[in-house]
């Protein structure tokens, strides 16, 4: 939570003036009391009415002064919150996108986004109560027992027992709950559970006729949170009538002591109706203070899940100078060459992928096959450097991917990602992801090899058609093959098509395919599937197994030679109509 | 607020009423309590007025007067604490009770809601209302009870004091009182808008948000996050305008109604003094009306939160009533046929089925299976092969037409006798939270532990459920979280093999499955398709080659029917599907 702090830097002014003003503020209603004594004391004991309407005129005054007070302070408060806050999203988005697909794979999406949101906004909140109230409260209260003893020290001593009293009641009381609150939130959230997981398990429940079973399971967490409920608010519940009774019983013995200070002369009446003010100001702003720590606890609760995002290391640093030398033709002229290379998860124990050994040249189409959990998108996602090879070196155009800048080396690679994501937006701004100064007819022309020139041309509007959010108003099919023509618009040297091509009959996968093969100028082709069928004319064919290579060649070799290739085939093709079917 | 309660919400109110109806006798002496602890706590400022009078000056000051009224000041304070402590665990109860019943009743409508409903609402959605929405409920509610009506006891309590000590006092408190009600809701009306483009725009970077961070792989892979942190940064801008206003405006209510009410205390002061002077009043009652008058504006300022809190919780208790509202399965008839172990012959004649009357799915469908038949599914993704499964458990009903089994039509039959005749394995595994053996045993709660691994065994899941840390009981987490897709896969073979009903609905693998796994779930499959009835929704060439009947669906609808070899005759959809399988 600390290290937050250096977003509020640039509102140092703020900070400062707000909790000031708050205090300025404070310290005129501390001299209301006073005022009223005199009141009473001068004015009524005297029948000097222009005195009492003077006093008036100082409370009126004091009032006015507070109201100008409180309200800068509120102004200066907020603009330092929300900069703060503001400049807190903003670092946290640039982090974000920072992170690797491993960082994002063991955080969750889901918890980011909570962070950024939520979590942002109570501290947000949290820095701004602080701003208002952390100073106020605690300077009423010892202002308050400052001011009893300048009235009168020895009756002022009732506040030095009243005021520890309370705090020990008030932090007491919260110490013991906050704890609770956090088994009550343990209880909602386990109801939470089964009401979830009885939604997304509707069918099966009901295939295994469950209903009655889960509703008793239900009951029995039901009434359990409810308990705790109950128990926690008897508790809290306390607070309240407590602190009643101590302040009360300090005001009684104000007054008891009052009447002897005033017996022997020391005091007067009006100042003992000050005294019982001051005590009735502090239990005010006790009540305050412990909802401000609540929230303060919350807030900080908060602000230490954002800085535990903020301090994860992305672990795909941008290492390379960007080098605008044309890319050279080294050795081979490979475009794509895997060297030994081995692929560990994060908080994985095993590797993934093991010893990968082969090489691409320029504007061979390769095909990648093997089951699920073989390591298939592992390989691929190397290629742009979306995870770091933990053994061995991945080289594109003969470079180490390590050298190149992230920005230079992706925007050579074109990838096309199992799931199919849009943006909302037009059609057109989403093929401009790719690529944004691509023109007219560079866009059809993608839109042609991605099989989507028609459905396109069919919507409302065209190119300018509105996408949705996530693509809602488009169908699988459609979704993918506008993903691919996203991808073709950079006119990458590298394409990848990871798996993209699922949701697509086989004819306009057919299609597809042979549009990519004909496409102009030198691309390499990667292609990954499950299927036999997209992949059998690649010019090389990867089959992985575990991790591993178990098979490369074309699919005339592999057919020959490779068990697990055979294996695949086969149950895709039987195998006597296999070669008649071709 | 133009008005305070509309129609709809008088309907919320009633509704919840019925709720704490159960509970009156709470509610009564919480109300009793209430107006003990207002009098009484309203009493304390006339005893120490009156305490304050008998100390006068200097050798005037009355001790044993003093000392009887200190004695009664305790004696009210102790009670008012008890009082104030038992209605709040009265309101506490009243509270946390009636939310108990809700959340009771929603989830009891959860299992008994048609699917039709949980397949068109978000899960996200119904959740937060079960859960979201009735605790919010559960907050205004708490609150209202505890702040609303004491809230509203004190100020008529506060007045009737007053006018007890004095008249014209008063009377100018309750001149000045509309001033602060009329400040507030000028704030309020003000910073209701504000409020209204800060919470846009901070939906619209939520929404923003979520596209981005949700889709993070897909920006890297274009190199967008510059543009994207470029978009972020415009809609956070605009965000920090808005909550600055927003938050500003709406922190003034309380200095400006702080400001009122010093000028009430201003007023008392000056026209209580007067009155002192004339000797209308003594100063203690003066010190008395001053604690009044400080009591008396608070719950106002209090009233308009609260007010606004309600209405909220009004508007969550609609929400969750709108869903317990829903219309119900349609119940199974009374005298409804149990299905005790179906041969398996299951006949659809006629049936029409469609989700949305607009867009017919399935028309005049006949099929016929004889028992120990294999029907396999064939299609591209995404062609509404679940909507056949929906149909044959029941999930969903027909339109018109029959489905029957063994002759039964299944609408004459319990759900519960005909789901006991399926074996369903969907390729959406869901497995409960619990131990493995909590998830096989499911259909069969009481298998002993030779049927649990027999089971295991024979759906080739045992091998791996006795390499885990605890063996079969293994705490799995929600959905299966720490098991790798096959072997979820596998898990729910092993459920149906520990029953194994008469009839079989199965659903192949795809994608998210490793070859070996692929095959032991193949074997598994095969073994228990073995003399039953099946309905299997095939990926595999080989399952749809040895199939007995293949249905072929399009676009949701059924638009072939036969074996491979007739169908290929067919030259229809079919063998295009299957050729281009296979085409260069």
């Amino acid at each position: 939570m600390k290290k937050l702090l250096v977003y509020l830097k640039d509102y140092k002014k703020e900070s400062v003036l707000g909790p000031l003003f708050k205090l300025l503020e404070a310290s005129f209603e501390l001299i209301v009391p006073l005022v009223m004594a005199a009141i009473i004391d001068r004015g009524v004991a005297f029948a000097d009415k222009p005195y009492i309407l003077k006093m008036c005129l100082v409370l009126v005054l004091l009032a006015v002064i507070g109201l100008v007070c409180s309200i800068t302070a509120q102004y200066f408060a907020a603009k330092a919150a929300v900069g703060f806050s503001t400049g807190l999203r903003h670092a946290l988005f640039e982090h974000i996108e920072k992170l690797s697909f491993s960082e994002m794979d063991t955080v969750g999406t889901s918890t980011l986004i909570t962070r950024m949101t939520s979590d942002v906004n109570q501290v947000q909140n949290g820095v701004n109560l602080v701003l208002r109230l952390f100073l106020r409260s605690p300077f009423i209260v010892f202002g308050a027992m400052i001011m009893a003893f300048t009235i009168d020290v020895k009756a002022a001593l009732v506040f030095v027992v009243a005021i520890p009293l309370l705090s020990v009641v008030v932090f007491g009381i919260m110490l013991v709950s906050i704890p609770l609150y956090k088994k009550v939130q343990g209880a909602l959230d386990k109801v939470l559970g089964i009401t979830r997981e009885n939604l997304t398990g509707a069918r099966v429940i009901r295939a295994f006729n469950k209903e009655e079973e889960e509703i008793e399971n239900f009951n029995g967490h039901n009434e359990m949170l409810t308990a705790a409920q109950v128990y926690v608010g008897k508790i809290s519940a306390l607070m309240n009538p407590v602190t009643y009774v101590i302040v009360n019983g300090a005001i009684v013995a104000l007054v008891w002591i009052g009447a002897i200070r005033v017996d022997n002369g020391f005091i007067t009446q009006g100042e003992v109706v000050a005294l019982v003010n001051y005590m009735s100001q502090i239990l005010v702003e006790l009540v305050k203070l412990a909802n401000l720590i609540i929230n303060i606890n919350k807030s900080i609760a908060c602000g230490n899940r954002i800085q535990a995002v903020l301090e994860l290391e992305p672990s795909i640093r941008d290492t390379g100078v960007p080098i605008s030398e044309p890319s050279a033709k080294t050795a081979g002229g490979f475009a794509v060459e895997f060297s030994h290379v081995g692929l560990t998860y994060a908080g994985a124990g095993d590797e993934s992928l093991t010893d990968i050994h082969f090489a691409v040249k320029k504007g061979e189409t390769v095909g990648i096959i093997g089951g699920t959990g073989s390591g298939k998108s592992s390989v691929v996602n190397l290629i742009p450097r979306f995870y770091e090879a933990t053994a061995g070196s991945v080289l594109v155009d003969g470079k180490d991917v390590r050298e190149y800048s992230l920005k230079e080396l992706r925007d050579k690679v074109g990838v096309v990602l199992q799931k199919a994501v849009l943006f909302k937006g037009t059609i057109r701004e989403n093929l401009a992801w790719g690529n944004g100064s691509a023109t007219e007819q560079e866009m059809a022309e993608a839109l042609r090899i991605a099989q989507a020139k028609e459905f396109v041309e069919a919507k409302e509007g065209g190119l300018d058609f509105e996408i949705e959010q996530g693509g809602k108003n488009l169908s699988g099919g459609q979704r993918q093959r506008l993903t691919i023509a996203r991808a073709l618009v950079k006119r990458p040297e590298i394409l990848i098509l990871d798996d993209s091509a699922s949701a697509l009959d086989f004819a306009t996968d057919a299609a597809l395919r042979k549009a990519i093969r004909e496409m102009e100028g030198e691309t390499t082709v990667f292609i990954v599937s499950q299927r036999a069928a997209s992949i059998r004319h690649a010019d090389k064919i990867v089959v992985l197994d575990d991790g591993a290579v178990v098979g490369l060649g074309t699919h005339e070799e592999l057919l020959a030679g490779c068990e697990v290739y055979q294996e695949i085939y086969y149950s895709q093709f039987k195998k006597a109509a296999g070669g008649e079917q071709a | 607020m133009k008005k305070i309660v509309t129609k709809q919400q008088k309907t919320t109110i009633g509704k919840v009423l019925r709720y704490i109806k159960k509970y009156w006798m709470y509610l009564g002496l919480s109300i009793f309590l209430a107006a003990v602890t207002v009098a009484l706590t309203l009493y304390i400022p006339i005893l120490t007025g009156r305490a304050v009078d008998l100390i006068v000056a200097k050798g005037l000051v009355d001790f044993a007067g003093i000392l009887t009224i200190l004695k009664r000041m305790a004696v009210v304070i102790l009670l008012t604490a008890a009082a104030q402590w038992v209605m709040n665990a009265c309101n506490n109860k009243i509270t946390y009770n009636v939310v108990r019943d809700i959340r009771k009743e929603a989830f009891d409508k959860i299992e008994h809601l048609p699917l039709s409903y949980i397949d068109s609402h978000s899960y996200g959605e119904v959740v937060s209302r079960v859960i979201a929405d009735v605790d919010q409920f559960a907050d205004g509610l708490l609150m209202g009870f505890t702040q609303f009506f004491t809230g509203v006891v004190t100020i008529f309590g506060t007045l009737i004091f007053m006018l007890t000590i004095n008249v014209k006092i008063t009377v100018a408190v309750v001149l000045i009182t509309p001033l602060s009600l009329f400040v507030a809701s000028f704030i309020a009306k003000k910073t209701f808008s504000m409020f209204k483009l800060q919470s846009e725009t901070r939906g619209e970077q939520t929404g923003f948000i979520e596209e981005i961070i949700g889709n993070q792989k897909v920006v890297q892979a274009l190199s967008h996050e510059k543009e994207a942190l470029e978009k972020f940064d415009e809609i956070n801008g605009r965000l920090q305008k808005y909550s600055l206003r927003a938050i500003f405006f709406s922190s003034i209510t309380n200095p400006a109604t702080r400001f009122i009410n010093s000028l009430v205390y201003a007023v008392v002061g000056i026209v209580g003094a007067f009155l002192a002077i004339a000797g209308g009043i003594t100063v203690g009652q003066l010190s008395s009306l001053l604690s009044y008058a400080n009591q008396y504006t608070k719950p106002f300022n209090e009233i308009s939160g609260v007010v606004t809190e309600l209405q909220n919780a009004l508007a969550c208790a609609a929400r969750v009533f709108e869903l317990m509202e829903e219309q119900p399965e349609t119940p199974d008839d009374s005298d409804a046929a149990v299905l005790s172990h179906a041969e398996g012959k299951v006949e659809l004649s006629h049936v029409n089925f469609s989700y949305t009357p607009e867009q017919k799915l399935i028309e005049d469908f006949n099929l016929s299976v004889k028992p120990g038949q294999r029907v396999a599914i064939v299609g591209p993704t995404g062609c509404g092969k679940t909507t056949l499964i929906n149909l044959l458990m029941r999930f969903y009903d027909v339109n018109s037409g029959t489905i029957s089994v063994d002759g039964i039509p299944v609408r004459k039959m319990t759900r519960e006798s005909l789901r006991n005749n399926y074996g369903m394995v969907l390729q959406e595994t869901w497995l409960r939270s619990g131990t493995i053996r909590d998830n096989i045993t499911m259909g069969k709660p009481d298998a002993t532990e030779e049927e649990i691994i027999a089971a295991a065994k024979a759906s080739h899941a045992h091998s791996f459920i006795k390499r885990l840390p605890e063996g079969y009981d293994t705490v799995i987490a929600e959905d299966g979280g720490n098991l790798s897709q096959g072997q979820k896969q596998l898990l729910c073979i092993a459920r149906v093999m520990l029953c194994l009903p008469p009839m079989l609905i199965l659903d192949e693998a795809t994608s998210s499955i490793d070859t070996r796994t692929e095959i032991r779930i193949q074997k598994a499959f095969a073994k228990m398709m073995q003399g039953r009835t099946s309905f299997i929704v095939a990926h595999r060439l080989s399952t749809i080659q040895e199939a007995d009947i293949i249905l072929v669906m399009k676009d949701g609808s059924i638009v072939e029917q036969g074996n491979h070899e007739t169908l290929l005759a067919q030259d229809g959809f079919y063998a295009t599907l299957y050729n281009s399988q296979f085409a260069k």
